[in-house]
């Protein structure tokens, strides 16, 4: 029946082609990659393809607004969902890179945290600068950045991050700034300098570090007995390399990475319900098993159990006394500030 | 004309052979009329273009990948046209403020204002946001402000807009506008030497809290040195041991310095930090020995930066200079001292000279390389032992300042060819000899 065969794969060539030039593409979601990403595809990604029937793919990035800018600009982009970043979250919202969300459509504003709505984007987890420490070192637990910057209480050098971003938040907390004053005092002159004079008294007990897997590292090593850290590292250091790393959530510094629909995107609908899916409780409650990120709906933390929530930078306790990183401030200022920054660094 | 020279060629015997009368005849025969000399030429340029089409690929390669992108680093350093690709009107308009010591006329007000109004809508403030604010304290701030709160019209611009942000009735401002208005800018040379224009138009230093790239660059130049001298008194001895060894001891030496030249740099970087810190081997060998009795500070500060940079960068000192070593002939040497020399005169006035052209390649070799560190000072040094290309990263990559990024690496560039040309003064540098 070779007749009948031909007919078929017509057919089929004729319904491809139809389905090409209608642009129907599937709809693509974009994240962070690995053991991140992992989580998500388990929590979020294959629930959502069995559930709706939507098809969906998943690609990684690394970030950068330059590659939403070209994806955007130049038409015809082939990604619909992003999570970003909270700079780029602003800088391309200003840009008018992504949609402007209508949040009827994704469970309204009360559904989340206040922190997680923006006009362009939904929270889609919180995480933390917070100060780490060595439980098998240290017996009585530092409670605040002013306990970082006592040496004579916790002799031991101290790891912060190289720049000025969350160090000048830290030296000013340490000073005795409360957290939710920390931007209005850094916004000043004086406040600024009031923060190198704070780093000044333990300059010779820093170390910098650059990428998010050394904190970990200088406390395992012992040298740094404090340090500025992300929570999630201290986290998976302790499950997975079993470590006996304690936190000290007063003072955290939190940003939050954000989910946006890229503008001009063909699968709109689809992007909606992507990101509805993605923001009810009941599905988010499932991620910070995996990983230890708060989740930004407002009753996930109740189906959270007891012990992990204690771990994660979004219960009531831990969140209380954080301050959320000002982007716009950084935005601003990190050009002048690095270079103030290196230049306290580099004089004796 | 071809007739006339074909009647008179006869009467002339040391006329070419070009002449018709000849070639026509010759042609029939099948032989190429030209003289031989041209016959020559023409296989030597058929030669040298076959050698040519051979490089060709090579040439193109490295227009692309070389020329072109250090071209296009100069061009990003001076063209600066970011401003007025988005505000059009007041980057034209601004050029009749004459009297720096005034503001500039109403119609640049009045640019501004349709330009801030125009980008807004457009949604291309932010570009114009980010240029300004390299050069104005919280630039940012002041043009997103002032597009936000702008109202539909006004009879009087220069009014509105100083009521809405009380900046743009500083001079400083609109010399930071007139500054960006391109099509090219002093501005980011000028920053990463550390200086600035000032509204009135002269050049004056950046306040101190800003002033770090003169220090920097300083301080790459120091590393960089410090860690070629490192390496040629570290590396002579054991390019000499190499190069005098029996060869089968040699292979075996030659594979200890060659093992670490092929691990990548990063390893070796990381194995340094294990090696060094607090309670690494290094501490914990000379704690056990007794030398110190309490860990000493070999990382997260410049003698860690030595260290790690010396190590990666020596196979690229030793490997030049042994092949040169290999080279000398140990007769030199015994002639020398059966003539009377003593070893040390010897080695000093006949051995040391002959290899110069090796330290000369290796120590060139090093000294650029370590210039253009990045990583191993970022993973070992401290805040304070960062080199140039930290910040360019910076500015590239975090910041998205390319001009800033361009204009230092230009600044680079160009005290590198200085340096170059003062060491091509002193050694030489057709003494170099790479092998």
């Amino acid at each position: 029946m070779p007749s009948r065969m031909i007919v078929t794969l017509a057919t089929a060539a004729v319904m491809a082609g139809a389905s090409v030039s209608a642009n129907a593409r599937d709809l693509s979601v974009v994240s962070w990659g690995g053991a991140y990403q992992a989580a998500q595809k388990k929590v979020y990604f294959d629930p959502f393809k069995q559930e709706t029937k939507i098809p969906l793919s998943e690609e990684s990035w690394d970030g950068g607004i330059g590659v939403l800018r070209a994806k955007v600009q130049g038409g015809n982009a082939t990604w619909d969902v992003v999570q970003v970043e909270s700079e780029e979250l602003a800088a391309g919202c200003e840009e008018g890179l992504f949609v402007t969300l209508d949040w009827s459509k994704i469970g309204g504003k009360d559904n989340y945290i206040k922190q997680a709505v923006d006009d362009c984007g939904v929270g889609a987890i919180l995480y933390d600068f917070v100060l780490g420490y060595d439980k098998d070192k240290i017996k009585n637990p530092p409670t605040s950045w002013a306990d970082f910057f006592d040496t004579k209480k916790y002799p031991g050098k101290r790891g912060l991050r190289a720049g000025p971003k969350t160090t000048l938040e830290i030296a000013l907390m340490g000073d005795g700034v409360p957290p939710q004053d920390v931007y209005k005092v850094l916004k000043t002159k004086e406040g600024v300098d009031r923060a190198f004079k704070k780093l000044d008294t333990i300059r010779n007990d820093l170390i910098f570090w650059k990428a998010g897997a050394q904190p970990p590292q200088l406390l395992a090593s012992g040298e740094v007995a404090l340090t500025s850290v992300y929570n999630g590292r201290i986290d998976a250091a302790n499950h997975d390399n079993h470590r006996n790393f304690g936190i000290s959530w007063n003072g955290a510094l939190y940003t939050l990475d954000s989910w946006v629909i890229l503008k001009g995107t063909p699968n709109l609908d689809a992007s909606y319900k992507l990101i509805d899916y993605m923001g009810q409780a009941k599905n988010q409650a499932k991620l910070p098993e995996a990983i230890a990120y708060g989740v930004t709906a407002k009753g996930a933390n109740a189906l959270i159990p007891k012990a992990r929530l204690a771990d994660l930078p979004t219960s009531e306790e831990n969140i209380a006394h954080a301050v959320q990183i000002d982007t716009a401030f950084w935005m601003e200022n990190i050009d002048r500030l690095t270079e103030r920054f290196n230049q306290w660094a580099a004089t004796k | 004309m071809p007739r006339r020279s074909a009647r008179r060629c006869p009467l002339r015997p040391e006329a070419p052979l070009t002449s018709h009368s000849i070639a026509e005849p010759l042609k029939e025969l099948g032989i190429d009329p030209r003289p031989l000399k041209a016959q020559l030429r023409r296989a030597q340029r058929m030669r040298k273009l076959r050698a040519f089409a051979l490089v060709l690929p090579l040439l193109l390669f490295l227009l692309l990948t070389f020329v072109a992108p250090i071209l296009d680093m100069l061009r990003l350093a001076v063209f600066d046209n970011e401003l007025a690709s988005v505000w059009p009107q007041v980057t034209q308009t601004i050029r009749v403020w004459n009297d720096r010591s005034k503001l500039p006329p109403p119609a640049v007000f009045d640019a501004l204002a349709a330009d801030l109004a125009a980008s807004y809508h457009a949604r291309t403030l932010p570009t114009a946001a980010r240029r300004l604010n390299y050069a104005i304290d919280n630039g940012r701030s002041l043009v997103f402000g002032t597009a936000r709160q702008l109202p539909a019209t006004s009879q009087d611009w220069a009014a509105t807009l100083q009521k809405l942000d009380p900046r743009w009735g500083d001079l400083n401002t609109w010399a930071a506008i007139d500054q960006a208005s391109g099509p090219t800018t002093s501005y980011f040379l000028l920053a990463a030497v550390d200086l600035k224009k000032t509204a009135d138009g002269h050049i004056a230093a950046m306040p101190a809290e800003q002033a770090i790239y003169i220090d920097v660059l300083m301080r790459t130049f120091t590393v960089s040195f410090t860690v070629t001298l490192l390496c040629i008194v570290l590396g002579f001895p054991v390019a000499y041991l190499l190069a005098t060894q029996p060869p089968g001891r040699a292979n075996l030496l030659m594979i200890l310095v060659l093992l670490p030249f092929w691990t990548s740099l990063l390893v070796r970087t990381a194995a340094w930090i294990v090696l060094l810190q607090e309670q690494g081997l290094v501490n914990n060998a000379l704690i056990w020995l007794g030398i110190v009795d309490r860990p000493i500070r070999l990382i997260y500060n410049r003698v860690g930066v030595y260290i790690a940079m010396t190590h990666i960068l020596l196979p690229f000192l030793i490997l030049p200079l042994y092949s040169v070593m290999k080279g000398i002939k140990p007769s030199y040497m015994q002639a020398a001292m059966s003539l009377g020399a003593s070893p040390t005169a010897a080695f000093l006035r006949v051995y040391l000279p002959l290899t110069l052209p090796g330290i000369g390649a290796g120590a060139l070799l090093v000294f650029i390389l370590a210039l253009g560190y990045y990583i191993t000072p970022a993973l070992i040094g401290g805040a304070a032992d960062q080199m140039i290309s930290y910040f360019i990263a910076f500015y590239t990559s975090d910041t998205v300042n390319w001009g800033m990024a361009a204009a230092l690496g230009t600044v680079l560039l160009i005290a590198t060819l200085l340096l170059y040309w003062v060491y091509d003064r002193l050694v030489g540098i057709s003494n170099v000899k790479l092998g």
